[in-house]
């Protein structure tokens, strides 16, 4: 099917998303729409998957101007999109999610998701309650649904984030088997990567308008330019040598996420920088908050400086931020100011705008913070939420404990948020971090810890190791002994 | 107590749980798709006076339960239609239309009071009622208790087993998913709605037409659509399991009568009030299902740990968030 977008434009009161984006997608063709976040593109695609109607402009479907009431129109026309957020259904089972809107023509939805399941190679228990899969079985399953219904243009909107690498591998593949039945792909995504693996064609938005297109071979600078203008550099490393040990987790078991984490022994130092890498929810989450006090150990025991942690032992030594920002971080409905009089030792009674005022303001200029003390903390964009937490953390934490720090941050903001973090190592400060991003954690660690099934498999210096190692690691595959 | 008096009591106990069921299945399809129907005790007492009303002045018992289902309907049918299509709050509109429809029925239901009418025959099951024991307690009923017994298997194969029921719990649980599917989330919450305001109606009709005949003040059924709303969340929203807590508390309402002949010395008010703070109790157990500490407990030996997961249970996701659309 042959897409064309012209001159789309949607406002959101006063907010204006897309500003005259105009872009065509060729049958058969991977295509790629790449920028960092706010940009557009999400709101650009669910205007075309029926999601959001727009303000102005025209979709037109093979050279047909067409108009629709809600996403089923656009879904019979043969337009199908795997949203960011998964719109599907947790509670639900496999099936009940795979069959619920799809018209099957007699065929026996078990035996249908069945076969599409077989020519994926996608392994999908039919009667498994949804909300006990991964990220990226959720995504499979989508795929399956919206193939069952016959699309035949595929929009994926962020589909790389929360995956695994082998689960990417697989998604990508499943990606170029639809293009070569003759269905178009658009992959919407900040991740240049992904883009320059999978895409024919790229269109760059910035800032609601399209910023320029690109065709294969796609050169990372000349996308990086169109992004963001300029070509933003890389942090700097911490360069530091490890201490000596300031948090030790003893023979530790602790329930949570899917495969909890079962008998860890390991020991964190002084001014290291730690990555926990493995497929979402094999340990690393539970591993984090046994490490700051927040999860009790079932079993074994966590040492900080020596001595049991309490709940209350290392107040203010021991600092963890959640990957859930306005979920666990912050408290949405609160401005930046009262996060930081919340912060404060003593709150007085009567609260007023002096009140932790200037805190506030030390903190947005030293972390260049969009917004004001008076900004809510839900109107920030992710990287400012991410840095305001940054600028909350106490003077001097012993360890610094972060999950994934940059989820959903595009190059420039994770890149800022990785250049405050080196300024906590450099003053001796143990960073452990965990991350879905194998680059990421190459980039930044110095020591990796690999978790498998709530196991800690591999534990080595970022030096000794290699992608393919802790690929290998991360699926569960074994090195020597510790398989 | 003997045998005799066994079959007396769960028979009675079978009779007094029909209205609680009626209404709290009707809640339980309603809140599978995610809207909170509050005005409950008020509908319920609606439906009773108009139900005894129309029978009153028709002669017809099945006229006054049609009245009182029409009643609940509607009254449901605001709730929906102000909670989602004009985005007000469910809570309050729904507590506001407890209070009103209470008054209202009080206000119109006066000229009523204490007037003998029409109620609902007996209408023992030919051959299963003379069946030792179980036909006293399940076959010797009227037409209206039979109803809410087999409201429970139906409601749950419409629910579980089916198209429909599946896009109900599909609604519930992510109302923009179900969008995004070409399913309309507001009208099937409009449509479970008005389902279930029905059978909170007929609810209303089977105490003014067969449990406790007649109208007055108090009728007897106020504080009924409250316990119906616990009820629902007691049972996890499920209908099966909302249906075993209404019989509980029918249970704990009739032992009363017994207990307080055996236990002179105990005021009679006690065994009145009883099943309430039992029933929170009861809440709290099943809560406890879901503490860390059980679940341990539990995590080694196989039978809690499947009580436990049989117990548990979640509210509809969405329950009370209806689709918006960022």
């Amino acid at each position: 099917m042959h897409i064309q977008l012209v001159d789309i434009h949607k406002r959101f009161g006063a907010v204006h998303a897309n500003r005259g984006i105009s872009l065509s997608v060729g049958a058969g063709t991977i295509h790629g729409v790449l920028g960092e976040n706010g940009a557009g593109k999400s709101t650009l695609m669910k205007i075309v998957a029926g999601f959001l109607p727009k303000t102005s402009g025209e979709i037109r479907l093979d050279g047909e101007a067409v108009s629709y009431r809600g996403p089923a129109d656009a879904t019979r026309r043969g337009i199908g999109m795997l949203y960011q957020d998964p719109l599907d259904f947790p509670a639900l089972t496999v099936l009940e999610n795979f069959r619920f809107g799809l018209e099957t023509a007699g065929r026996d939805p078990r035996a249908l998701l069945a076969d599409l399941a077989g020519r994926f190679g996608f392994d999908l228990p039919p009667d498994r309650v949804v909300e006990r899969l991964t990220v990226g079985e959720r995504q499979q399953l989508e795929i399956l649904r919206l193939v069952a219904r016959n699309v035949r243009t595929l929009i994926l909107d962020e589909p790389t984030t929360g995956i695994s690498a082998t689960q990417k591998d697989v998604l990508f593949a499943a990606l170029r088997r639809l293009a070569d039945e003759g269905r178009s792909v658009i992959l919407v995504s900040h991740k240049l990567e992904d883009v320059q693996v999978l895409c024919d064609r790229v269109t760059v938005l910035r800032e609601g308008r399209v910023a320029g297109e690109a065709e294969r071979p796609l050169r990372t600078n000349d996308l990086l330019g169109l992004m963001f203008g300029t070509v933003p550099h890389p942090p700097p490393r911490c360069e530091n040598p490890a201490g000596t040990p300031v948090l030790r987790l003893d023979g530790v078991s602790a329930p949570g996420g899917r495969a909890g984490l079962r008998d860890c022994t390991v020991a964190i130092r002084r001014g290291e920088v730690v990555g926990l890498a493995g497929v979402e929810g094999s340990g690393q989450g539970v591993f984090l908050r046994v490490a700051a006090g927040m999860v009790r150990p079932r079993r074994g025991r966590v040492l900080f400086e020596d001595a049991p942690l309490g709940r209350r032992a290392a107040a203010g030594r021991v600092a963890f931020l959640p990957t859930d920002r306005l979920g666990e971080g912050l408290v949405p409905g609160l401005t930046v100011r009262e996060h930081f009089v919340l912060r404060l030792p003593r709150v007085p009674f009567l609260l007023d705008r002096a009140t932790a005022g200037p805190d506030a303001r030390a903190g947005i200029d030293r972390l260049s913070i969009r917004g004001t003390p008076g900004t809510p903390v839900e109107a920030l964009s992710g990287g400012n939420q991410q840095r305001l937490l940054l600028a909350l953390l106490p003077e001097r934490p012993a360890v610094l404990l972060l999950e994934n720090p940059t989820r959903g941050l595009d190059l420039e903001s994770a890149h800022g948020v990785w250049r405050e973090l080196q300024r906590y190592c450099d003053a001796g400060t143990a960073l452990v971090f965990s991350s879905p991003e194998l680059d990421e954690i190459l980039l930044a660690a110095d020591r990796i810890l690999v978790f498998h099934n709530g196991r800690m498999v591999l534990d080595t210096p970022a030096s000794r190791t290699t992608p393919d190692e802790l690929a290998r690691a991360i699926a569960g595959l074994g090195t020597g002994a510790a398989a | 107590m003997n045998g005799m008096e066994l079959t007396t009591l769960l028979a009675a106990v079978v009779a007094g749980a029909a209205p609680v069921i009626f209404a709290a299945v009707g809640e339980t399809v309603t809140e599978r798709a995610g809207l909170i129907n509050l005005s409950l005790d008020g509908s319920i007492l609606l439906g009773a006076m108009a139900g005894f009303a129309a029978a009153l002045y028709t002669g017809s018992v099945a006229a006054g339960f049609a009245a009182a289902a029409a009643v609940g309907a509607v009254v449901a049918a605001v709730v929906a239609v102000t909670g989602v299509y004009l985005g007000q709050s469910q809570v309050a509109v729904g507590f506001v239309l407890t209070l009103t429809c209470r008054d209202l029925a009080y206000f119109l239901g006066n000229p009523l009071s204490r007037v003998p009418g029409p109620q609902v025959s007996p209408l023992p099951v030919p051959g299963l009622a003379d069946l030792p024991g179980v036909g006293e307690v399940l076959f010797r009923h009227n037409l209206v208790v039979y109803a809410s017994i087999a409201l429970v298997p139906v409601a749950w194969l419409l629910l579980y087993r089916t198209r429909w029921g599946l896009a109900v719990r599909a609604v519930g649980e992510h109302p923009a998913a179900a969008y995004a599917r070409g399913v309309d989330p507001r009208r099937v919450q409009l449509a479970c709605a008005v389902v279930g305001g029905l059978l909170v109606g007929l609810a209303g009709a089977a105490f003014s037409l067969a449990v406790k005949p007649g109208w007055g003040r108090p009728q007897g059924a106020e504080g009924m659509g409250w316990i119906a709303l616990a009820l629902v969340i007691f049972g996890g929203w499920h209908p099966a399991k909302v249906a075993v807590g209404a019989y509980l508390f029918s249970l704990l309402q009739v032992v009363g009568i017994p207990l307080q002949a055996l236990l002179p010395s105990v005021p009679t008010q006690v065994f009145q009030v009883a099943p309430f703070p039992l029933m929170i109790f009861t809440l709290w157990l099943i809560h406890l299902t879901r503490s860390e500490a059980v679940e341990r407990w539990a995590g080694d030996r196989a039978w809690a740990w499947r009580l436990v997961h049989a117990l548990r249970a979640s509210a509809p996701r969405a329950l009370g968030k209806p689709l918006s659309r960022e």
